[in-house]
């Protein structure tokens, strides 16, 4: 942890606190009724995406899943613009078609959230292959949830990075619940990292509360990337603090054992304690970023706010890219 | 001056390919035995030889895993996939992929995405492959917004018509039929495109229009021509792309000949035939004068014995009698 630089420790939490205050607004604005649809909070994970993220370019690429504002913030995503997409306004990062289960800036890499569980897990491999195939030293990551490690696509999609020795990172956050479904009911393995091993590449295992945890397995897992030697597959332990969704009654699991990682699992106030106990960073510092944190976050509820809604002839509009002399979108 | 010469529906297929991999090297070919193998019905033989395992790459058999990254790839803007479902059947075990996904992102990310990915895939009954191997399930692709559906009856149509597919910018759902693979027809040797979006009229009439889907064309056409002995003239559409749709040339003819036959292979309902004739009548009632009639195989899976899959699929018997009914 000391060879991080200063400069990464300050970016490591001004992005953790984005995301954090970020999705507390969110629940608020959810709850009074201005964000329409699903929405499913990242807080409490918040060191996973920053830990992997603090390593990433912008030129390298994620994919991301529904529980995606973190991965999101974290890779440089526009926070104005998509806060204006989960109130479904013009202005959106897509134009108010996509919502929080589809938020994506291509412009920085990332290629998507994904409504679909482990949907987005072979566009990580597409992209790497891509790299490979144009001789670049980019990566790419995709992240995905305890639950989608028993679909098919993850399978399928480690196995041709595996064959084909691609520049791309799995992460996995097991958050310990798909859904309801605790992760002793899901897998008989006690770790996700373990199904590396049935496709020859290396899985690791890390406590995704400690932010410098993260940051050291993925910086070794993105080097061998990078240069060449192939995937690997990062498990990240962690827990979500609020429910599967916004409105999750969440019958399956004890209010003690929510508060319990509340109090000792806290990634942010895990980070404040070790950076102010080793002199890292002051509380001024800390402050700092909080106060920016807040007007960023509030001037991004602002424009989402006083933006227009999108005009009802959009509807038929971004179907395709290129037109044709056929009738392509189709009304009767 | 351009050479033209007799090739068949594979050998143009491949032409296409390797024109578009020479041109362009984002172009790339993946799927299960496309390499050494050449393809199980030989339309990427050779490609591995001139453009190395890197372009053209076996894949495991894992459909939704190998469609997906070919969705990625397109995706991230560095590659430009055209990846082979070895048999349109298999689509169940890698639909979410194209339905969900690569139909879809560009819509979703507010039309930001480019997704141009060309899936290859075969299709059709007669072969006695039975009901996993044979089926025509084109319609699953034109129900869903977003992707592109192609389906060719003739060579020279097979190697324009890939040729635009793999330029596109959008996702294409490239159908190949296994009984046209063999078959053989003029094809300049000179690369060309066939816009996506036109329909051919394969054989002029006045008399009834027959709009068909590849195999179908060629029986249509078959009948088309016996029935020209009679006096009874025949228009034979070939819609080549089911999305996008050239409506004004279905339309126009319908107008022109007042009556409708469509000739599809798939299963009756819910199908590209019901939606033709959906089309007519909300916009060419008033110029029909006869019921439309639909030539398709019955509702059942495909069956395996040449006796039974010969009645299951859409004959000249049938095509006639339709004609001949809405006459």
């Amino acid at each position: 942890m000391a060879e991080i630089p200063k400069e990464k420790l300050l970016w490591m939490y001004e992005t953790m606190v984005k995301i954090r205050e970020h999705e507390e607004r969110v629940a608020e604005l959810f709850a009074q009724g201005k964000i329409p649809g699903f929405v499913h909070l990242y807080i409490g994970e918040e060191a996973v995406a920053t830990g992997v993220m603090a390593h990433l370019r912008k030129e390298d690429f994620i994919t991301s899943t529904h529980r995606g504002h973190g991965h999101f913030i974290a890779k440089g995503g526009n926070i104005k613009a998509s806060m204006a997409e989960l109130f479904g306004k013009a202005t959106g990062i897509c134009k108010g078609k996509g919502g929080s289960m589809h938020i994506a800036d291509l412009d920085v890499g990332e290629l998507g959230a994904n409504g679909i569980v482990g949907g987005g897990i072979p566009h990580a491999v597409g992209a790497a292959l891509g790299i490979k195939l144009n001789g670049l030293d980019n990566v790419a990551v995709a992240f995905f949830g305890d639950g989608a490690s028993n679909q098919q696509n993850f399978h399928e999609a480690i196995n041709l990075a595996a064959i084909w020795k691609l520049p791309v990172v799995f992460v996995c956050e097991n958050n310990l619940y798909q859904i309801s479904l605790p992760y002793s009911k899901q897998q008989a393995i006690k770790s996700v990292a373990e199904r590396a091993a049935a496709y020859g590449i290396p899985g690791v295992s890390v406590d995704g509360q400690d932010v410098f945890a993260v940051y050291e397995v993925a910086k070794e897992a993105i080097e061998r990337a990078r240069n060449g030697e192939g995937p690997t597959l990062i498990e990240a332990k962690t827990y979500r603090f609020r429910g599967h969704f916004e409105g999750d009654p969440q019958i399956y699991r004890s209010k003690e054992e929510v508060e319990w990682w509340k109090k000792n699992k806290d990634p942010i106030v895990l980070f404040e304690k070790t950076v102010l106990e080793k002199g890292l960073l002051t509380e001024e510092e800390l402050d700092t970023i909080r106060e920016r944190v807040k007007r960023e976050i509030e001037e991004s509820i602002k424009f989402a706010e006083e933006s227009p809604w999108p005009k009802p002839e959009e509807v038929l509009e971004d179907v395709f890219s290129t037109p044709t002399k056929g009738v392509l979108v189709w009304q009767w | 001056m351009a050479v033209v010469r007799e090739i068949t529906f594979a050998e143009a297929l491949n032409e296409a390919l390797d024109y578009e991999m020479s041109k362009d090297p984002k172009v790339v070919v993946m799927g299960e035995d496309v390499g050494r193998y050449g393809g199980i019905f030989g339309v990427t033989k050779g490609l591995i030889e001139k453009y190395g395992e890197e372009r053209v790459r076996d894949t495991p058999i894992a459909e939704s895993g190998f469609i997906g990254t070919g969705v990625g790839a397109a995706a991230s803007g560095l590659l430009r996939p055209v990846v082979e479902l070895m048999f349109i059947d298999f689509l169940g075990v890698a639909y979410d992929q194209i339905y969900n996904q690569a139909a879809k992102m560009r819509y979703m990310f507010g039309g930001k995405a480019k997704i141009p990915i060309v899936i290859r895939t075969v299709s059709g009954a007669g072969a006695s492959a039975a009901a996993q191997h044979s089926q025509s399930l084109h319609a699953l692709f034109i129900h869903v917004p977003g992707l592109k559906v192609v389906y060719p009856s003739t060579p020279y149509d097979a190697k324009g018509l890939l040729i635009s597919s793999i330029e596109d910018d959008d996702p294409v759902i490239f159908i190949e039929h296994k009984m046209l693979y063999g078959i053989k027809g003029p094809v300049p040797e000179d690369p060309y495109s066939i816009p996506l979006g036109e329909a051919d009229v394969k054989k002029e009439g006045k008399d009834v229009t027959v709009v068909a889907t590849a195999l179908m064309v060629h029986r249509a056409l078959e009948v088309a021509n016996k029935l020209e002995e009679e006096g009874i003239s025949v228009e034979v559409i070939d819609p080549r792309t089911l999305v996008p749709l050239d409506e004004e040339t279905i339309l126009n003819s319908i107008k022109k000949t007042g009556r409708l036959v469509v000739v599809d292979e798939a299963y009756p309902r819910c199908s590209f035939a019901t939606d033709i004739a959906a089309l007519a009548v909300n916009k060419a009632f008033d110029n029909l004068k006869a019921p439309v009639k639909l030539v398709t195989a019955p509702a059942t899976p495909v069956p395996f014995s040449p006796a039974l899959e010969k009645e299951w699929m859409p004959s000249t018997e049938k095509i006639e009698k339709a004609i001949r009914d809405v006459l």
